[in-house]
């Protein structure tokens, strides 16, 4: 020690590194970055304020809605109506697909006929893409459980489309179909998205946004609540020829898709990663 | 030559610019599946370079290593000319650019990208400070030449007038205090770059826990390799700098064989483990239709001819070793194409390739010209600030 001592002191003078003075450097590099970590992860997310928008109570108040669907692939017959009512519904543009149909060829017998799978967005219960949000732009709704993107907040990083292991998420590039590009009278009708009613105008919102499904939430009345009979109700689910595609409140016991999954061997897809999709496939 | 080079990068770069701000995002070739490209990989290369020159001279301002004094200076301007083509770069990939704002008002702290704004504007500030701190007494002494060069230094040494031996050590332990830092903070944003793409567990491409460490390495490699390549040619480094030039290169070697060990450790294990979801993205980088990216470019031109230049005799003429560090600072650019693109070009589900037809649900993707015009232009506006350097930084002087 005191030889150690007398060598960092008689070595003062010149600038040559010491064992000492590099485990004294090294500590000041580690204490340093030890407190950065800290102080970094230790702030809480509510001292940043209005980190989420706001969420819109519904009148009911308390009631709180756990929609999903329940999707019966004996019934799918690939007919893709589902994805074109989406489309006429939310009125996306071509490179948009808030659902899509997926041939799901056989493994074991690629010959017959595939598996067909319409895939909307899943509302997952730990959705990785509202994490991924760098500015949670999307966020999942207390309400009623649907992941929405706000259209003012986000800024079009395309992280949530990475994050997302189903590929629902969608970036909107601002191309129009002819009907819109030419200006025909069909683009002066908006798009009833969020209840928004937006235009397509060049470079605002949605434009250079994320877009996703929305399980047609512009069609809820006040309270939340979809109605099957007025065709409050979401584009595919109203639409499929094959009626194959329940759409309801899991928390109400009278719903189809309540009873379905209890009545019927279901799968979710990459249940392995944890993201508890809200939408079941029956078998 | 090199400032003509530099021009007509630049100026391809303008229509790149002219074209990504007029039509958006129109006329580039990513999609919503393969939703980053040419810009992201520009992005992640840049950055890297810039974290990888700031550890460098680290070793200077934080552990006095004598060694590689001379290339201080140079390390702590490369890192800052890296950082700005790094945020231009990522800048343009954005939806809504002049929103980026938003990160800093409402950032979402569970997400790695809120983190990396947030560390990158400390760093930013931080090197601003150092390259400050650093060079305050040269810009004074340089405020007294007559020339536009003169009214250059006296902006960039602000009011300060004082170069007494107080003020120069002043100085100097600010540089100390901010490289200390800077270290942590360096490591933590370009370690948090590689967990920007290594916590997605929808891309088991990204999804290893290797990857914020092969962010870390391939920065130093590539940060390395570009230190040495200007230490060689940045004013007259090639007379001055012989001996730090090939002690660069000794570094830059061993690190790029650590690199080598740490990227085949990941494909032995994906590979033998032998999950399609997990080995299709290595398939792709292997023998998928940009094969020629990985052997050519990454491999080949970026690996080992380095390996064999720097490894053999010849590492001991600083020419030489500035050839193998060029082609390092080429080739890991294939490494970051790598990265991003074979990561997003594999169906997350089996069908969603055939499942809808759109130029934009692609699965193939090459970057567009307007692409490449703007990311030719951020290398050239790299180019021209390295001119600027050349011309206004203070040489280095012996001590």
């Amino acid at each position: 020690m005191d030889i150690l001592i007398f060598y960092c002191m008689g070595n003062k003078n010149t600038e040559e590194i010491s064992r000492r003075k590099l485990l004294e450097q090294l500590g000041i590099v580690g204490a340093s970055g030890l407190a950065t970590f800290l102080g970094s992860t230790l702030i809480p997310d509510t001292v940043f304020a209005s980190s989420k928008p706001a969420d819109k109570k519904n009148i009911s108040g308390n009631n709180s809605f756990h929609y999903g669907m329940v999707i019966d692939t004996k019934r799918c017959v690939g007919c893709r109506s589902c994805v074109l009512a989406c489309k006429a519904e939310n009125k996306t543009p071509p490179s948009v697909y808030y659902t899509v149909v997926v041939d799901q060829v056989l493994e074991n017998r690629p010959d017959d006929k595939p598996t067909y799978m319409t895939k909307p967005c899943f509302q997952c219960e730990h959705p990785s893409c509202v994490e991924a949000c760098p500015v949670s732009a999307t966020f999942k709704r207390k309400q009623d459980g649907i992941v929405v993107v706000d259209y003012d907040r986000c800024i079009g990083c395309r992280y949530c489309i990475t994050a997302c292991p189903y590929g629902a998420r969608w970036f909107d590039f601002g191309e129009n179909y002819p009907a819109i590009a030419e200006k025909t009278r069909y683009a002066e009708v908006p798009s009833p998205e969020y209840g928004k009613y937006i235009k397509r105008e060049p470079e605002k919102s949605p434009i250079g946004n994320v877009r996703k499904c929305t399980f047609c939430l512009h069609l809820q009345d006040e309270s939340g609540k979809y109605n099957k009979n007025t065709g409050h109700w979401p584009a595919c689910a109203k639409t499929c020829t094959g009626h194959a595609i329940y759409f309801g409140d899991f928390n109400d016991e009278d719903s189809d898709v309540y009873r379905l999954i209890r009545e019927r061997q279901y799968i979710r897809l990459k249940e392995e990663l944890g993201t508890a999709p809200n939408v079941y496939y029956l078998l | 030559m090199f400032w003509a080079l530099g021009f007509f990068c630049f100026l391809l770069g303008i229509y790149g610019w002219y074209d990504r701000f007029a039509y958006g995002h129109l006329h580039a070739n990513y999609g919503s599946i393969v939703t980053w490209g040419l810009w992201i990989a520009a992005y992640i290369y840049f950055i890297g370079l810039s974290a990888g020159s700031f550890l460098v001279s680290s070793l200077v301002y934080v552990f006095n290593i004598k060694a590689f004094e001379k290339v201080g200076r140079l390390a702590i301007f490369t890192a800052l000319v890296t950082l700005i083509l790094a945020l231009l770069s990522v800048w343009a990939d954005l939806g809504h650019e002049f929103r980026a704002w938003h990160v800093m008002v409402y950032p979402n702290f569970k997400s790695p990208m809120a983190w990396m704004i947030y560390l990158y504007s400390f760093y930013f500030l931080l090197i601003l400070l150092e390259f400050y701190f650093i060079n305050r007494k040269d810009f004074i002494e340089g405020s007294d030449l007559k020339d536009w060069r003169g009214k250059v230094y006296r902006m960039l040494a602000m009011r300060s007038r004082d170069v007494s031996e107080t003020a120069v050590k002043r100085d100097y332990k600010m540089v100390k205090i901010l490289a200390t830092i800077g270290v942590p903070v360096a490591i933590m944003f370009h370690g948090g770059v590689g967990a920007l793409f290594g916590v997605v567990a929808a891309r088991p491409h990204w999804h290893s826990g290797m990857f914020p460490i092969l962010f870390l390495l391939s920065a130093l490699v590539s940060g390395g390799a570009l230190l040495t390549m200007i230490s060689i040619i940045f004013q007259d480094g090639y007379n001055k700098n012989k001996e730090t030039v090939i002690l660069l290169g000794k570094l830059v070697l061993g690190l790029l064989i650590l690199d080598v060990i740490f990227q085949v450790s990941e494909f032995l294990i994906a590979f033998r483990g032998g999950i399609p979801g997990h080995i299709a993205g290595l398939k792709l980088v292997i023998s998928g239709k940009y094969w020629p990216v990985f052997w050519i470019w990454q491999v080949f031109l970026g690996t080992v001819m380095p390996i064999v230049i720097l490894a053999s005799k010849a590492k001991r003429n600083p020419i030489y070793v500035g050839i193998a560090c060029l082609l390092i600072f080429v080739g890991i650019f294939g490494l970051r194409l790598n990265i991003v693109i074979p990561g997003l070009a594999v169906e997350e589900i089996k069908g969603l390739a055939t499942a809808v037809t759109s130029a934009r649900a692609s699965f193939l993707y090459f970057p567009s010209l307007s692409e490449w015009m703007l990311t030719i232009g951020i290398g050239g506006l790299g180019m021209l600030m390295f001119g600027l350097g050349e011309i206004l930084l203070p040489k280095e002087k012996h001590q």
